[in-house]
């Protein structure tokens, strides 16, 4: 700590003689100052889940040269993030910051990103809008679509009973893309392959999650998968019923050696890389950044003990296919579970569409409501 | 020892023993106790942008704290402030939205007084059920919080969902000149003042009127206070008004200073750590200020241990249950033991208690009051 006071002291005194105080971030690294980034998570960083995914890639920002990584966990979307941003900024210097959690866009990272125009927001699965947003806040995310999509196709070539459990949060677009994504993935292996879907009401509710899993078992599904913060208990529910899972946000191999099959994984490397190389290079970073197996903003699991090399051949053509951006998942006619078409025969809703980014409806397969 | 320097020094004292407790504990887990405590002080209290990060973290908890200390003095334990507090929210966002008036003045004080209604209706309802039908209000409380905030996301996430608000569903905003502004003099939105107020206002009635009396007849010996004339299940009813009215408006606040609108991020565990602080603050409406600070001021702290040290956010939480149980243990040390000790060390006369004959005197001039 004494260090870092006497290294400030030492930074404004060149900075001073240089002339550049008003460019505080700029000139820190012209001098060979650390860039220093902060990571802002609303659950803890070791929840097996989408926190984690977000700490294992700051974890790689913080090896990168001349980068000094801040981090705070378990923030909650309150006044509390904005102290949390404002104090990061006071205290320790920071001009770039990642706001991890969907809840701080609206109004806490806008709030503050007003107040500090020098500094970069960059939000993770905010809906960043030219001319209505600051230019210094910026949104990233990832189509993770595409991993579900794969994952159905594994589910239901190991299915036997051919029903697979989803446990999900929130009836939102982002969670129903998943659920749809993952069915119609499925569905291309199996199209008698239905998803039982329920809805827990919150991002995190691990009582809940344990009764939602164990009822889905009993109902005689053979395959769970999830949309929640945390996988962990949805995993572990699933490996002691002895049926199996494929995971989410971060992989959950760990935790059911026998039934993980594969994975949705978030992969936040290389978005983090593109922002923080632009805030160091002095650039505008980008505003919108979006990406999905292409881009490696997501990935997969590797297979698990119990995927047959059938089933991986199959699910690798598509994702070649995917990566090439030769696949739309989102392609008509597609009905929903009461029988309306929601997407037209000849329509084709690609990747980076956003009527996808308000998703209302469950595709037909789909056992459950909004 | 005087009565009034024990009951804020023998707190201290706890306190100065749970970091003592802590710093073995920071020692044991490899970091520096030294510069930990450094870091808690910087971060918490240690420059004015410190000073109002740990008052700002501080202000909702006034007033979800006032939410249980009120009602305890009834000797009624609470502890469902959380369901209170976002159907405060809601109501206020409501308000704040359809509401008829938009003179921001008139519509800020609309929004928080449909607030503490609700949260009053909310936890009043507790007290009837407990008065009326025997049912356990601490459990009944809680149980209302969970209903609380199912209705909240119910509303949130259906009849009342802003079409635009897509992955996080709200009400729609409440116009940006309705929104209440900074308690002047702080970098700290307008909870600060509210919660302020409402704490001195709460304190002065619960010790200087014979409402604040009779309500500790009533929960030092109910059956007494039906005797004495007072009508019991009313200043139950009351009490758990007042206090649910407190969880309301810090709600209210919530929507009307911070998120602008009523959604999920409103159920945040204010509520549940108003528990904390009243029970620390032995359910004083004055003391549940500078035990809100100390709470507020471990929160921010703790950012900087994780940024600083990159000690995880558990750290203070263990300090914060170190110091609660500390000051809740140190409750044996007061009082006679204690006195006995100072006496026999210093020869000290243990205080008398001439406080026995003047009940009499108030407690015949509120239940005149009652009766009439």
């Amino acid at each position: 700590m004494a260090g870092q006071k006497f290294d400030r002291r030492n930074f404004l005194k060149i900075a001073a003689a240089s002339g550049a105080l008003a460019a505080v971030s700029q000139s820190a690294l012209a001098q060979g100052k650390p860039l220093v980034v902060g990571f802002i998570y609303v659950g803890a960083r070791d929840d097996f889940g989408y926190n984690q995914a977000h700490a294992q890639a700051a974890a790689v920002i913080k090896k990168m040269p001349g980068i000094k990584v801040i981090e705070e966990e378990k923030v909650a979307e309150t006044v509390a993030v904005q102290k949390t941003m404002e104090a990061m900024i006071e205290q320790d210097g920071a001009s770039l910051i990642f706001a991890t959690s969907f809840g701080y866009f609206d109004p806490h990272v806008l709030k503050v990103a007003a107040k500090y125009p020098k500094v970069f927001f960059a939000h993770c699965g905010g809906m960043w809008t030219e001319g209505k947003h600051p230019k210094n806040v910026g949104s990233f995310f990832g189509y993770i679509d595409e991993c579900q999509y794969l994952s159905g196709m594994i589910a239901a070539s190991v299915s036997k009973t051919k029903k697979g459990g989803f446990i999900a949060a929130k009836p939102i677009p982002q969670v129903l893309r998943n659920i749809n994504a993952f069915t119609m993935g499925a569905q291309s292996v199996d199209p008698a392959f239905t998803t039982h879907v329920i809805f827990t009401g919150d991002w995190s509710l691990p009582v809940k999650e344990a009764e939602a899993s164990n009822s889905l078992v009993d109902q005689g599904a053979d395959v769970l998968t999830c949309h929640v913060d945390g996988p962990k208990v949805v995993v572990e529910t699933a490996e002691k019923r002895g049926v199996f899972t494929t995971g989410y946000h971060a992989s959950q191999a760990k935790l059911a050696p026998k039934g993980y099959l594969t994975g949705a994984e978030w992969d936040w490397v290389a978005p983090y890389k593109t922002l923080v190389e632009a805030v160091k290079s002095g650039k505008q970073p980008p505003n919108f950044l979006r990406g999905g197996l292409k881009e490696g903003f997501v990935k997969m699991s590797p297979y698990g003990p119990a995927v047959p090399a059938k089933a991986k051949t199959a699910a690798d053509t598509v994702k070649a296919k995917m990566v090439k951006g030769e696949f739309v998942i989102f392609k008509g006619p597609i009905k929903d579970n009461k029988g309306a078409t929601v997407v037209a025969a000849g329509v084709s809703q690609g990747q980076q569409d956003p009527v996808l980014e308000g998703m209302n409806y469950l595709v037909a397969g789909v056992v459950g409501s909004i | 020892m005087n009565s009034t320097l024990e009951r804020i020094l023998v707190p201290l004292g706890a306190v100065a023993v749970s970091l003592l407790l802590f710093a073995l504990f920071v020692a044991l887990a490899g970091y520096p106790p030294l510069d930990v405590f450094a870091l808690l002080y910087k971060g918490g209290f240690g420059s004015s942008f410190s000073w109002n990060n740990s008052l700002q973290r501080a202000a909702p908890l006034i007033l979800t704290g006032l939410a249980v200390a009120i009602p305890a003095r009834a000797g009624l334990v609470i502890i469902g402030g959380e369901g209170a507090m976002v159907l405060g929210g809601l109501a206020a966002a409501i308000v704040g939205v359809w509401g008829p008036v938009h003179i921001p003045l008139v519509a800020q004080i609309i929004m928080l007084l449909s607030g503490a209604l609700v949260g009053a209706i909310w936890i009043g309802l507790c007290g009837w059920m407990r008065h009326a039908r025997g049912i356990n209000e601490t459990i009944s409380s809680l149980l209302m919080a969970y209903i609380g905030i199912a209705l909240l996301n119910h509303f949130v996430e259906g009849p009342l969902k802003d079409p635009n608000s897509l992955n996080k569903p709200s009400t729609p905003p409440i116009p940006d000149a309705n929104m209440l502004g900074l308690t002047p003099g702080f970098d700290v939105h307008m909870g600060l003042l509210i919660g302020v107020v409402v704490a001195l206002i709460a304190w002065a009635v619960l010790r200087f009127t014979t409402l604040g009396f009779a309500l500790k007849v009533v929960g030092g010996n109910p059956r007494a206070a039906q005797l004495a004339g007072l009508r019991v299940g009313r200043w139950i009813i009351g009490a758990c008004a007042a206090g649910g009215a407190a969880a309301g408006l810090s709600g209210a606040v919530e929507v009307a200073a911070v998120h602008g609108a009523a959604n999920a991020s409103l159920i945040s565990g204010y509520g549940n750590a108003g528990i904390l602080i009243a029970f620390m603050a032995r359910h004083n409406p004055l003391a549940i200020i500078p035990v809100a600070v100390l709470i507020g001021g471990i929160g921010a702290a703790g950012g900087m241990l994780q940024r600083r040290l990159d000690m995880p956010d558990a750290t203070v939480i263990v300090l914060q249950g170190m110091a609660f149980i500390a000051i809740l243990a140190s409750e044996a040390v007061m009082g006679s033991p204690w006195r006995r000790i100072a006496q026999r060390l210093w020869g000290i006369e243990p205080a008398t208690t001439p406080v026995a004959p003047a009940p009499v005197t108030v407690l015949a001039k509120s239940s005149t009051l009652e009766a009439a």
